[in-house]
């Protein structure tokens, strides 16, 4: 059984259908970029991976678990705005990702001791260390959504959940958010699905590529019908399919020539 | 150049913040004075220096009979009642927003109720309040209480629901629990907003106080206002009025002193 597992999920609002019979199987550690046109269930898709929504029909389970229904610590997420919690110093904000699991919500002692330092070591690790105490509304776009991303991570869900995280950057920032990522991934292994409206960064960023799209088409009511999962590109090796397959299928490999 | 692009510099800009006070001290002081040169016994205009000298009367000598000071003592009456009353509005609307922000049960329950309560005009409930609590402090604490929790639930339940979405579910993904939610996430935000709705909830909570005061008490800053009205002791009301309206200021000043030094984060991206 794959890690996470998407089976025959439906989506309707008042009755009108988002997404129809969405199928998918992800392996741990793959990145799955999705895309898609506006308003075709992108989002909708991100909100039931993070259980913020359940759909009507069908499952979504990671790791054989119980499909959930509520978000929870094993889901990480980044928005493309308001991840972070403007009250609080940047350092608050990592401690959080461990002092929130608290009955109380906070740490004490030894305990928040200790949060603090490893709260500092990821300080350093996303290049934030020297505005530990200022709050997040004096940081720049790309500053804030590498802290969003240092606090989803630093609570060590076993899914990741990206909703444009990228999408109010400037490109220049933006570019040095997707080596940020790559590292980050390369370091910690994780499962990550990244919704974008950029196609690139899409392709350059994720393992597969998910595209949501509609099958059926009424022309008198277009709402009728939902989207679901159309394309599903490897991405890996710039996008060039069955580099590998070799690998996979040895049989296939060609006999060398002059043996026979 | 259009008239909104023209910004007065720094002398002009305190000058300008004077004027309207000056001008209205000015036109004090020459209708006082064209009056009392008609009528030198005239009692509706008194003239400054009279008022100053029935304010340090007031401020420092002590009541004939009882050697105390009324006024001094009007205005603790006044403040307690003030400070009770504005206290538990504050305390309960902080309750009752919270729940209705958040829990969508209590939601449905109460922000109907609450919004259909608001719209009845508190002063009219007075006299129910002073058949059912009887003329002491309750009734008069009750009435500030009734007069403004309302309105102050209304606007907090608001921003409770104004704080992004994305926020309450990336608290949920890093395992807090609802308790967890208010404790750290509504309520750090929301505290703000209610000191922020105390400020502009004062100046009701004072009206209702000197109404309640001039219909049954016998002490308080509205009280003494009414009490002196039946004798035309201008000089004695104006020196209350200017009293109360000095009180009201200091309050709302240190209020905003306290949000600004409590809440650094709000002002952090400006």
């Amino acid at each position: 059984m794959s890690f996470v597992s998407v089976r025959d999920v439906w989506q309707a609002y008042d009755g009108r259908s988002i997404l129809e019979r969405v199928n998918v199987e992800v392996e741990e550690g793959e990145f799955i970029s999705i895309v898609g046109a506006s308003g075709c269930g992108k989002s909708t898709f991100l909100r039931m991976l993070l259980a913020e929504e359940v759909p009507v029909r069908g499952a979504i389970s990671i790791d054989g678990g119980a499909p959930a229904v509520e978000p929870g610590r094993e889901r990480g997420v980044v928005f493309q705005r308001y991840s972070v919690f403007p009250h609080m110093t940047v350092r608050e904000n990592i401690i959080a990702a461990e002092g929130f699991a608290k009955p109380s919500g906070w740490l004490f002692g030894s305990a928040r001791k200790a949060a603090r330092n490893r709260a500092d070591a990821m300080l350093v690790r996303i290049g934030l260390n020297h505005v530990a105490d200022q709050y997040p509304a004096s940081l720049s776009g790309g500053m804030q959504q590498r802290l969003a991303i240092g606090q989803a991570l630093t609570a060590k869900p076993r899914v990741l959940l990206l909703d444009e995280p990228f999408g109010a950057l400037d490109p220049g920032t933006r570019l040095q958010m997707h080596d940020f990522l790559t590292e980050l991934r390369a370091e910690t292994g994780m499962t990550v699905f990244m919704v974008t409206h950029d196609l690139a960064e899409g392709f350059k960023l994720g393992d597969r590529v998910l595209v949501f799209d509609k099958v059926r088409w009424d022309p008198m009511d277009p709402g009728l019908h939902g989207a679901t999962i159309t394309y599903d590109f490897d991405a890996r090796d710039g996008g060039v399919p069955f580099q590998h397959i070799l690998d996979r299928y040895p049989s296939l490999a060609p006999e060398p020539v002059g043996k026979a | 150049m259009r008239i909104i692009n023209h910004i007065p510099t720094r002398p002009t800009a305190v000058l300008l913040a004077a004027l309207p006070f000056v001008a209205v001290l000015v036109a004090y002081a020459i209708g006082s004075e064209i009056r009392l040169a008609e009528n030198p016994a005239d009692k509706l205009l008194p003239a400054p220096a009279q008022i100053g000298a029935t304010a340090l009367r007031l401020f420092t000598e002590g009541d004939r009979r009882t050697g105390e000071i009324l006024l001094w003592k009007d205005t603790w009456a006044s403040l307690m009642r003030l400070l009770f009353g504005v206290g538990i509005a504050a305390t309960v609307s902080l309750v009752l927003g919270m729940a209705i922000g958040l829990v969508p049960y209590v939601r449905r329950l109460m922000s109907g109720f609450v919004a259909v309560v608001s719209m009845v005009p508190p002063l009219a409930l007075l006299p129910i309040l002073f058949i059912v609590f009887g003329l002491g402090e309750v009734s008069k604490v009750v009435l500030i209480v009734i007069g403004i929790t309302p309105i102050m639930t209304r606007d907090l339940a608001q921003r409770v629901l104004d704080i992004p979405k994305e926020q309450i579910v990336k608290a949920q993904t890093l395992g807090a629990s609802s308790w967890v939610i208010v404790a750290r996430v509504a309520l750090p935000q929301v505290l703000p907003r209610l000191i922020a709705n105390i400020r502009l909830s004062l100046g009701s909570a004072w009206l209702f106080l000197i109404a309640a005061e001039a219909v049954a008490s016998d002490v308080g800053l509205g009280y003494r206002i009414f009490l002196v009205r039946r004798y035309l002791a201008m000089d004695v009301i104006l020196t209350y009025v200017l009293w109360i309206t000095a009180l009201a200021f200091v309050i709302d000043w240190a209020l905003k002193t306290i949000s600004r030094r409590a809440f650094p984060w709000l002002e952090a991206g400006l």
